[in-house]
């Protein structure tokens, strides 16, 4: 479907899955527990798993069968008692790390969390260093002539005139 | 007939993309008037050229030429004319004539506007540009042409995604293609500086309209596309951090990173060598968006290498401009020569801080889209990276970004005073202070940091207006005399207050949204209510319905807020004919504090439907917002400064050129 998929704009993969996956609708009255603080650690502990059908959804949002599967099962894994790490543990054993919306803090991803920090350091250290570079070059910068001065001034006070107009 | 037509257009513009490129290039080298100026005509007559092929194919999809298997494959005899005209850039070949038929305008308003540009600069220019052209028309020839016949031509087409079928999509690709290609134009300019190895304010000045250009349209185009996913996808989001959306976020964070630092180079002409390389990689961003999409690459790896002709095209052309310019970029650069002093805390300084993060948001973007890609084809270990992992490298970038904007404006060129505009932004900080008390004892529920998203937005907003007033000396002198004085400010002040203030709106707008939204989801039966957020949802039952393609259940809801009536919202759920596809239409209420969104699903076994309700507070405030930026992008491209580059204007205000 991705040959009939929308011009080069970044709904395509939407499209591809709403084939799919519509009409969205996702959480169903039925699946909801009945206790509401449970319910709510159901939906946020949902909306970091990714759905494998719809691959760009959480299961929260997406309406795929299996996504609807995954929901009930994360509800009933709380039910039994368990705490929400747990709960993601139970469901990553079990379809792998690739349904983890928030990627783990491991080897392959070592580069990853790291990439935005050692970009950061790098862009700043590039600044900082573009900065200093200037001032010794400020130093180095050769006396204006008497005539340049006197051309400075009148152009400077042009501009004062023009500014504080 | 036409058809043909249309296809020997394509290859006669391909011809002539040749021509324009080596001919106009070869004459600015050995400085031969006569050569460089083919140029022009060439461009003009490649645009032509390609306008014949576009409308050839617009004429075979409206006319429902089931004969050509582009439109067997997108439209269907029942689709309204908008679609069947839209439906030219919903595929994948059309969109591609498309985005060659938009780098054409852009080549052909420089040739026919660009008078007062420097020969060997407009003559390479326009040959950079036209080697962008040939590229693309032979990647639409080889692997992706829409003027391919079938043979016997079947009774009627497959049909346009229905979720398509909508006027938002309808030009949402238009614009954030001249978003896209727009970024070509500081490409060729760019390159073009490189080439000669001269490089000064003047040239900032023509390159900042089109880049100002391509950002708005780019700007809007994403928004239309978000605002599409929340009114449409039915479950009230409006971005997923999906690599698709961040395709086109890159190159609006890069041109966003453009915009300032030509700001720079145009005033104090410093900063050269770096805008240079934003220009490279802005519209290198462009193209790797095209290259991420068009691929299939982001489907799977897997689906990559079953099928890779396009996307080896594609990456092909992404390598030799991405390759080639930062090449050229690496061995030319040394020769531009710095100029400009400033101090850290100067207006420069500023910039610079908005670039440093603005360029470090976008790698963060692209990292988080590509490393997975990446991971999975080096180790075949699949893991995904998704919105929490943005929310917590994406975020912390912008929060200091977002900060630091309202003082930018206010620190003069060259050596700032930070104190004074830490006092020019009083009331605009006290603001921030107020909503930010009110937010945290007024709202139990949310996420503890929400109140000051809020506030920051505020502050951006406030920040925006200050710098205006401070500009008109509200309160030092009569009013009289302020509003003479915010009269004569040059628009580029308003323009840039204006998107700050857009900015700010649109973080109020995410944070409000994202933290306070309310939801309800439950078995309702007709004659039963719901109530959230102060309204009253009353269901009054389903009626079927018939359009023009679908056919579709309505739900009725009467919305009223305490004993007044305030609507009726009919969501729905659709069948389309062709393709037969499922769609939901969600009942939005749309007013100033938020959203009453209201989505029908299922009919369920014991009776009732169930019914989804959301209340999404402020969230018009996003689109909004962008809104806002567009206009203010817009009055900053009526500066009469801006316009010395830009269309038109130039010859008749020949007094206006460059000072310098």
């Amino acid at each position: 479907m991705t040959r009939s998929a929308p011009a080069a704009g970044w709904f395509a993969a939407l499209v591809a899955l709403a084939i799919v996956c519509a009409p969205a609708f996702a959480v169903e009255p039925d699946e909801i527990l009945p206790n509401a603080t449970l319910e709510a650690r159901a939906r946020s502990i949902s909306s970091g798993l990714r759905c494998l059908v719809c691959q760009n959804q959480s299961i929260d949002d997406s309406n795929a069968p299996l996504a609807r599967d995954l929901r009930v099962l994360v509800r009933e894994r709380l039910k039994a008692g368990d705490t929400d790490a747990q709960v993601m543990q139970f469901v990553e054993d079990r379809y792998g790390e690739f349904v983890l919306l928030r990627p783990a803090f491991n080897a392959h991803t070592l580069l990853l969390w790291l990439a935005p920090l050692v970009v950061l350091l790098g862009a700043v250290w590039i600044g900082v260093r573009a900065l200093a570079y200037r001032r010794p070059q400020a130093a180095a910068a050769p006396a204006l002539t008497i005539a340049e001065e006197e051309k400075l001034r009148a152009l400077l006070s042009d501009e004062k005139e023009r500014t504080t107009d | 007939m036409i058809v043909e037509i249309g296809h020997f257009a394509l290859v006669l513009a391909l011809l002539v993309a040749v021509f324009q490129m080596v001919v106009p290039a070869w004459g600015a080298h050995v400085r031969d008037r006569e050569l460089m100026a083919t140029a022009e005509p060439a461009a003009l007559c490649q645009l032509g050229l390609l306008i014949v092929a576009f409308l050839s194919l617009i004429n075979a999809h409206v006319s429902s030429d089931f004969s050509v298997a582009n439109v067997v494959a997108n439209s269907h005899s029942t689709k309204p004319l908008i679609y069947r005209i839209s439906g030219v850039w919903g595929n994948h070949e059309g969109s591609m004539v498309l985005w060659v038929l938009i780098l054409a305008l852009f080549g052909g308003a420089v040739a026919a506007f660009g008078r007062n540009l420097p020969p060997t600069l407009k003559a390479n220019v326009l040959a950079v540009q036209a080697s962008i052209a040939v590229a693309f028309i032979l990647f639409i020839l080889f692997t992706s042409n829409p003027f391919l016949r079938v043979d016997p031509p079947p009774a009627d087409g497959n049909g346009l995604n229905p979720i398509l079928q909508d006027p938002a999509l309808a030009f949402h690709p238009p614009f954030l293609y001249t978003g896209y290609v727009g970024f070509s134009i500081a490409y060729s300019f760019a390159i073009a500086a490189l080439l000669e190895g001269r490089l000064d304010p003047a040239w900032a000045r023509w390159v900042r309209p089109w880049t100002l250009l391509a950002w708005m349209c780019l700007t809007i185009g994403i928004a239309m596309g978000s605002w599409w996913a929340y009114y449409e996808l039915g479950w009230g989001g409006f971005w997923f951090w999906d690599p698709v959306e961040n395709a086109s976020l890159m190159p609006w964070l890069a041109g966003t990173a453009l915009l300032h630092s030509s700001l720079v180079m145009e005033k104090r002409d410093a900063l050269k060598v770096w805008t240079i390389l934003l220009a490279i990689l802005t519209f290198s961003l462009s193209l790797m968006g095209t290259f991420l999409v068009r691929s299939g690459v982001l489907t799977s790896v897997h689906a990559f290498a079953v099928d890779p002709r396009r996307g080896v095209f594609i990456l092909a052309i992404l390598s030799l401009f991405t390759g080639g310019g930062l090449a050229l970029y690496a061995w030319r650069a040394r020769e531009l020569r710095q100029g400009g002093l400033f101090a850290p805390i100067s207006r420069e300084g500023a910039l610079v801080l908005n670039n440093i993060l603005l360029t470090t948001a976008c790698a963060t973007v692209l990292i988080g889209t590509l490393y997975p890609l990446l991971l999975e084809s080096l180790t075949g270990a699949k893991i995904s990276v998704g919105p929490p992992y943005f929310n917590l490298t994406f975020g912390p970038l912008v929060v200091p970004l977002l900060l630091a904007l309202p003082f930018g404006p206010l620190l003069a060129w060259k050596r700032g005073d930070i104190l004074g505009a830490a006092q020019r932004l009083m009331f605009a900080a006290l603001l921030a202070v107020v909503v930010l008390a009110i937010a945290l004892a007024t709202l139990y529920r949310g996420p503890i940091l929400a109140p000051f998203g809020l506030a920051m937005g505020v502050f951006v907003m406030a920040g925006a207006v200050s710098d205006l007033a401070y500009r008109a000396r509200l309160g030092s002198v009569p009013l009289a005399e302020t509003w003479r004085r915010l009269k004569s400010q040059p628009r580029s002040a308003f323009g840039s207050a204006l998107a700050h203030f857009g900015m700010g709106m649109l973080v109020v707008g995410l944070v409000a949204t994202s933290a306070y939204r309310e939801e309800l989801i439950r078995v309702m039966k007709p004659g039963e209510e719901a109530s959230i957020a102060g309204y009253t949802v009353a269901f009054r039952g389903v009626a079927p319905a018939t359009g023009p393609n679908y056919r579709e259940v309505v739900g009725l809801f009467d919305i009223a807020r305490g004993e007044t009536a305030v609507t009726r919202l009919e969501p729905s759920k659709r069948i389309y004919d062709m393709p037969p596809q499922p769609t939901t239409e969600a009942g939005i209420h749309a007013a100033w504090r938020g959203d009453l969104y209201v989505v029908l699903g299922d009919a369920q076994t014991g009776g009732g439907y169930a019914v989804r309700i959301f209340f999404n507070p402020l969230v018009r405030f996003i689109w909004i917002g962008a809104l806002v930026m567009f206009f203010g992008g817009g009055v900053s491209l009526s500066d009469r400064r801006l316009r010395v580059g830009a269309p038109g204007r130039a010859r008749r205000l020949p007094a206006a050129a460059p000072a310098e």
